[in-house]
């Protein structure tokens, strides 16, 4: 996964100091007797790029609609720099959403849509032409500036909607799955524009994806969802490697999950018993929750286990079994080897040589291993 | 399905369409008849035209008929649009289910009973019957059916295009007239020719409320047909007939070339 760098570390979250920019305090938001967001705190700093993920209903959209101004909170309130954002109506809000559903005015074209929202702000009639050529350039629609929405394809529907959104450069970017429709190139592309915009005109976005790789690629701060409420809120590294709970270690990327019993051997190791009769794991864990002697779980990631003919020397972690599929992906292969007693645990590898020269194949014997801080260990078992 | 053009479908079709036309031809082809007896075919002229055009009373009413037509569509459709956004857009608030059942009450009352009712409100407030009444009476049973096309077109429009514009920095109103308006046009133009339609044609609730100084037309060919069947109804049925027409050609005329500039015009921006 492509890690976005500053040459600065941004991390606002981090300093006391920073006031943040979107405060929810203690959020509630209940449709009927349904309740869509339960009691969720969080703090969106200013120039952050932050990425909402969870499953489909947990939420995402309502929480953008309560910083748009069209839900408004059941319970708590959200402070905008500062200031309770309930008694300010979404036309003055300087907050701008691209929706989901993208929202375009049917009997306007392409160029009117982009235009709609600086024809209603200060911005002089040759202002507004120069924004919107340079929108429309920006999503590369300039051949359909004068289109109407129902002559365009959908991914080109998308980008006007995110033309639309972004042409009043507001302090606040909500964008509903701005990228889903488009193909990886250009969504890619898109990705590094929207980056790009940010660096230079410091909105704040907060973004909806359902792709963990745009997600990782462009979020300061990605937050994982769940029914509605935050399971965890880190930066992109942080929220991959060090999940606070299997529903993340799960939902983030790839995991094989043992589940087993951990007994503390002091000094933050442990030992990790998950099948009978099979020697025990090792691994370290800085977490204070884990219980001296309980059940525990262990999620490691497929690349961070590796497969060798042999059992290599001194490997503290190691475990026998058989190749059961090999998933060629171009840049890597992972197998999936199935451990005699029970789990198929998969195993990733770069693929730095040609197929012809790999080393493994169906129904080979083979040995999985890992070292002692690969692994996550993670109370509980669910 | 097929397309075949059988025998079947042409016969029917032939018998359809002479059931609906044939009575008005014969009434456009008696309306040049020089006989004053309308069953007697005594030649070819055009002298009913002429006397219609020298009958004060029919232009009188013509003349009426149209005002109260303009007016109280127009009028209708304003009161019918609102009242369909208030019944769709509203929300839960208090009596909505008995507002919106009782827009639907004029559409199947017998105009006697609404005509009569007017009638004795008017009197009741001492409104004296003239133009103003008959406008008061048609706006209020075409704003029903107004209402009720606005509000069909209304449930099925998408919400968050109105969100849109509001996010965009359109007060309320400004997104309704920019966004809302725009898109439901159809429908509310519709509505404003049924409201035309039904007051142009309308006897019964108008010789309720109508007062002696103002008759509309169908008042005045109804009298006049009682005392006995004259060429000169028959020449302004035709006129009728074929201002009618031509709206309704000139109407379909005007749409297919707006679709045929649009068409051109999607064409240029393709070629782009
Ligand atoms: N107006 C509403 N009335 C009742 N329930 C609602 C309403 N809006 C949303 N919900 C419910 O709230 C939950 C969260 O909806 P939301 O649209 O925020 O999901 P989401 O996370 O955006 O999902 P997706 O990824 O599919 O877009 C869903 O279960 C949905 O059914
Ligand atoms: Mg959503």
């Amino acid at each position: 996964m492509v890690q976005h760098e500053s040459p600065t570390v941004f991390a606002p979250w981090e300093d006391p100091e920073q006031k943040p920019l979107i405060r929810f305090i203690d959020v509630t938001k209940r449709f009927g007797d349904f309740t869509a967001i339960e009691n969720l705190n969080l703090d969106i700093y200013e120039r952050e790029f932050f990425a909402l993920l969870g499953p489909s209903g947990c939420g995402k959209t309502t929480l953008m609609r309560m910083l748009a101004g069209f839900e408004a909170p059941t319970e708590g309130t959200i402070l905008l720099d500062g200031a309770d954002i309930a008694p300010v109506p979404p036309n003055r809000r300087a907050v701008n959403m691209m929706f989901q559903s993208y929202a375009l005015f049917p009997h306007l074209t392409v160029e009117q849509n982009i235009a709609f929202g600086l024809k209603r702000s200060k911005m002089t009639k040759g202002e507004i032409a120069d924004r919107v050529l340079e929108m429309l350039r920006l999503v590369r629609l300039e051949p359909f500036a004068r289109r109407k929405p129902h002559q365009i394809s959908g991914g080109q529907r998308q980008r006007v909607a995110l033309a639309r959104s972004l042409a009043k450069a507001p302090r606040l970017l909500l964008l509903d799955e701005p990228l889903g429709a488009l193909d990886k190139k250009l969504r890619q592309e898109t990705q590094f524009e929207l980056m790009d915009i940010q660096e230079k005109t410091g909105t704040t976005f907060v973004i909806v994806t359902h792709d963990q790789e745009e997600a990782m690629t462009v979020a300061s701060r990605v937050a994982v969802m769940d029914h509605g409420r935050l399971v965890q809120v880190a930066t992109p590294d942080g929220i991959y490697e060090n999940p606070n709970s299997l529903y993340v270690a799960d939902f983030i990327g790839e995991v094989n999950i043992f589940r087993g019993h951990a007994r503390a051997l002091g000094d933050n190791r442990y030992e990790f018993t998950w099948a009978e009769g099979k020697a025990p794991f090792t691994a370290v864990s800085e977490r204070d929750d884990i219980p001296a002697s309980g059940p525990c779980s262990l999620a490691i990631r497929p690349e961070k286990i590796a497969i060798t003919a042999e059992r290599p020397e001194g490997a503290l972690n190691a475990v026998e079994g058989t190749v059961l599929d090999i998933a060629y992906l171009g840049s890597t292969s992972t197998y999936h080897v199935q451990l005699a007693e029970g789990p198929v645990i998969k195993a990733q590898t770069a693929n730095n040589r040609r197929i012809s020269r790999r080393s493994f194949n169906w129904d080979d014997r083979v040995w999985l291993s890992f070292t002692e801080t690969a692994g996550i260990l993670l109370p509980g078992h669910e | 399905m097929t397309r075949r053009f059988s025998w079947f479908n042409a016969t029917s079709l032939t018998f359809g369409f002479a059931f609906l036309y044939l009575p008005m031809v014969i009434l456009i082809i008696y309306s040049f008849n020089k006989s004053k007896l309308v069953t007697v075919w005594a030649g070819f002229s055009t002298k009913w035209y002429g006397e219609l055009m020298r009958n004060e009373a029919f232009l009188d009413a013509a003349w009426v008929t149209l005002k109260v037509a303009l007016v109280s569509s127009t009028l209708a459709t304003v009161l019918g649009t609102m009242a369909a956004i208030a019944l769709v857009r509203g929300g839960r608030f208090f009596g909505r289910t008995l507002f919106s059942g009782m827009i639907y009450a004029p559409l199947v009352m017998p105009d006697v009973i609404m005509g009569l009712s007017l009638l004795l409100l008017f009197i009741a407030i001492g409104l004296e019957r003239g133009v103003f009444t008959i406008i008061l009476a048609h706006t209020t049973f075409s704003m029903c059916y107004v209402s009720v096309v606005v509000s069909s077109r209304l449930a099925s429009f998408d919400r968050s295009l109105e969100e849109a514009a509001l996010d965009l920095g359109c007060t309320p109103f400004d997104a309704f007239r920019s966004v809302t308006l725009p898109i439901i046009a159809p429908a509310v133009i519709s509505g404003w020719l049924l409201a035309f339609t039904l007051s142009l044609d309308d006897l019964v609730i108008a010789s309720f409320t109508s007062g002696p100084s103002s008759t509309t037309l169908p008042i005045k060919v109804f009298s006049a047909v009682r005392l006995g069947v004259s060429p000169e109804i028959n020449a302004l049925s035709t006129i009728l007939i074929v201002l009618v027409s031509t709206g309704v050609i000139s109407a379909s005329l005007i749409s297919k070339r707006a679709i045929i500039r649009q068409r051109r015009e999607e064409r240029a921006a393709m070629a782009q």
